[in-house]
């Protein structure tokens, strides 16, 4: 379907999708900027914040309790775990890191499966938000036109923290040199907690927000998963910016490609970021040398 | 045979009575070790005698359990153990498909070992190679994939244990990729295809405009090709076919080009959770406004899962359970499977039982667990019972000739209950729908 109004459909589309992989990705990559644990349970965490938000939903009716629900749940489920587990992986090697955080996702994803089944469970949008928009060049959901909104106001957010207050600063500070951080007086753990519970909180939005869209499984945090890594290897690990650029680099590359050949989408997503692993090792917006 | 003491060496005095036992005994006696002595001639293959010398026999199941199909590789589950629980225990619906059963397989018990695939080929082998090194699995099944089911079938064939596939579309699977170790019982993209297409021309017209969503590989390649062949015919264009990985995460850029591919019917080749997926985003997007949708593969509870999306729509299927007021083996299926379950049994769970149960007879017919001998009772293409009617297996591919079953989503006030999903539109004989059993290149390979 090459034309140009099915071009200019796909090209709205991949800021959409790649809005959405951007707050995902935001939070893994903050997470590991900080506290250098790569963390593999994030689409789990991803999946968790849809099944709050429906188990909320469900019980409120409210879309808006379960978007609250969802995100608070995932943020004390991240403090608790990092309290009771990561911190404990601080000082081991990488490997270690990986495999807990990989346990600890199989974990979660099984423990939903038990409850929930693996029958996919619907969480409709707002009633305000439900059917569709024209937008002259194309008819989109509403609802997805919303989550770009959505998505834009939650990653200012995030900014504003990160980059406006002294809790950013820190942040920021840690991301570059924790030792000296530390070393300045400032309770570097205790900022960890805090990273990671809001690193948790973004990946349990971004689950909630993205519920209506994709229609909850226990498996949906697993096909995203591999996605936000490859956001995050373009954008560059640890950067904020980063993930936001490689999000929209990613969403692009799917929806264009698959206009000329849909089952190159995702081949060619994984060649952009074999190319910018040539080209720049260390991701376009990333940092050389960062651990 | 008789339970009293018999010593020929002995001076007694024998009653008439003892006499009878005795030779009843004798009798009994000449046929069972007779089967033991024909296996004793045989030579070793793959798990044999290995696997069928004691007094119980092992069977390797994988089915999906997580990924996209987990849903539907949970029904076909239950399908297996409960076709074990009814063959072990000798029950009245596997006496009807399987005669000679009395208790389990030649007497031997069935036991079992379950493994997730996750609808992943590499995993259903090692977990399969496993059962057969480690448990010396007399008979392997799986599917779900047919990426799967050609894995296995593959296995078989080198390992030289039989395989009964589990859910398969591809043609493939009885097609190119088809061995001698390896028999498919339920209908696949040929058939669904040929039985479906001309319900769709009746019901949409000629010369239509079609868009198709194909999932990336041998199941949704071929099923969509015998489709667009068979609807070719009657004039059917593709306007387009949207190509997507297995787990495909979203289907947003697909459906645009669809929707703006000015096709009139959408045909969703999708399966398990992707199809469910995929036609909820196309009602996000409006595509089903625009276009009627059809699923020539029919994907177990995506009617209940898509909460009314599949309205109207035609689906082309293996089975549905209300055949039952045609079917009586159906009903006795449906009864024993909704009191164990507490639902109605989808395809995948018929499909699993069914071939389970025919492999049981065919064992039985053989009178021995030696594969040459087992395949070839099936390749004798007797015609036997199943509960969708008469079948049997073609020697040449060891494909079942079935019918399929078209189905039309109902509309919610015309259900006469939570599970009353689909009228059954039409039951289409078999035989008509299978293609020549060359026509897919299917060389079996041997036999030892």
């Amino acid at each position: 379907m090459i034309n140009w109004p099915n071009f200019v459909s796909q090209l709205f589309n991949g800021l959409a999708l790649g809005a959405l992989l951007a707050l995902i990705s935001s939070g893994l990559t903050i997470i590991y900027g900080t506290l250098g644990v790569l963390n593999l349970a994030h689409g789990a965490m991803f999946m968790i914040g849809g099944y709050a938000g429906y188990v909320a939903y469900s019980y409120t009716g409210s879309f808006v309790v379960a978007v609250v629900a969802g995100s608070l749940f995932v943020m004390a489920l991240g403090v608790v775990m990092e309290r009771v587990v990561i911190r404990h992986f601080y000082h081991r090697p990488h490997e270690d890191q990986l495999l807990v955080t990989f346990g600890l996702g199989i974990c979660f994803v099984e423990i939903v499966r038990l409850i929930f089944t693996s029958q996919s469970q619907v969480v409709p949008p707002p009633p305000m938000l439900q059917g569709i928009t024209s937008l002259g060049f194309l008819f989109y959901p509403t609802y997805r036109l919303a989550v770009v909104g959505i998505v834009a106001v939650a990653l200012g957010g995030l900014f504003l923290v990160l980059y406006r207050t002294r809790l950013g600063m820190i942040v920021r500070a840690g991301i570059e040199d924790s030792v000296m951080v530390d070393s300045l007086g400032i309770n570097v753990y205790r900022v960890f907690m805090i990273v990671f519970g809001i690193g948790a909180m973004a990946a349990g939005f971004a689950g909630i927000i993205n519920a209506p869209v994709v229609s909850l499984t226990p498996g949906v945090g697993d096909d995203i998963l591999v996605e936000t890594f490859v956001v995050v290897v373009i954008g560059g690990v640890g950067s904020f910016p980063g993930a936001i650029l490689g999000g929209l680099i990613a969403g692009e590359i799917i929806s264009i490609t698959s206009m000329f050949n849909p089952g190159y989408a995702y081949v060619m997503l994984f060649a952009a970021m074999t190319l910018v692993l040539v080209i720049r090792p260390h991701g376009l917006l990333g940092t050389q040398g960062r651990e | 045979m008789s339970t009293k003491e018999f010593r020929p060496g002995r001076q007694l005095n024998v009653s008439r009575r003892t006499l009878l036992q005795a030779g009843a005994g004798l009798i009994g006696g000449a046929v069972l070790p007779a089967s033991g002595a024909l296996a004793e001639d045989h030579p070793a293959i793959g798990t044999y005698p290995a696997g069928s010398s004691g007094s119980s026999v092992f069977i390797g199941i994988s089915v999906p359990r997580t990924g996209t199909y987990a849903v539907q590789g949970e029904d076909e589950l239950k399908g297996y153990q409960l076709a074990i629980e009814h063959i072990n225990s000798g029950h009245d619906l596997i006496k009807k498909i399987s005669p000679k059963t009395t208790k389990g397989v030649l007497g031997k018990e069935l036991k079992f070992g379950v493994a997730d695939s996750a609808a992943k080929p590499n995993e259903a082998v090692q977990a399969q190679q496993r059962f057969i090194t480690e448990n010396k699995a007399v008979m392997i099944t799986g599917g779900t994939s047919s990426a799967v089911a050609v894995a296995l079938n593959k296995l078989a064939q080198r390992e030289k244990v039989i395989f009964v596939c589990g859910i398969s579309g591809s043609n493939d699977t009885t097609g190119k990729d088809c061995v001698r170790y390896g028999f498919r019982q339920d209908f696949f993209g040929q058939t669904a295809a040929a039985a479906i297409a001309p319900v769709l021309i009746k019901q949409f017209g000629k010369n239509k405009k079609a868009a198709y969503l194909t999932p990336d590989y041998t199941y949704g390649h071929t099923v969509t090709k015998s489709m667009q062949d068979f609807l070719a015919t009657a004039g059917w264009t593709t306007t387009t076919d949207q190509v997507s990985p297995l787990g495909a995460p979203d289907y947003s850029s697909y459906l645009l080009n669809v929707a703006n591919s000015g096709a009139d019917v959408l045909i969703n080749v999708n399966w398990g959770h992707d199809a469910v997926l995929s036609t909820q985003q196309a009602k996000q997007f409006g595509v089903l406004d625009k276009m009627k949708l059809v699923v020539p593969y029919q994907v177990p509870f995506i009617a209940r899962e898509t909460g009314g999306l599949m309205q109207g729509v035609y689906a082309a299927t293996d089975y549905w359970w209300t055949i039952e007021d045609k079917y009586p083996l159906a009903k006795m299926f449906n009864d024993a499977f909704d009191k164990k379950y507490g639902y109605k049994p989808e395809w995948g769970a018929e499909n699993a039982y069914v071939s389970f149960a025919h492999w049981a007879r065919m064992v039985e017919e053989a009178g021995s667990f030696y594969p040459p001998d087992v395949i070839k009772a099936y390749e004798k293409g007797e015609t036997i019972p199943s509960l969708v009617g008469d079948v049997h297996y073609r020697a040449e591919d060891h494909q079942c000739v079935r019918p399929v079953i078209i189905v039309r989503g109902k509309m919610e006030k015309d259900m006469k209950n939570k599970e009353d999903y689909y009228d059954i539109v039409e039951i289409v004989p078999g035989e008509g729908l299978m293609q020549k059993p060359d026509a897919f290149g299917c060389h079996l390979g041997d036999y030892t």
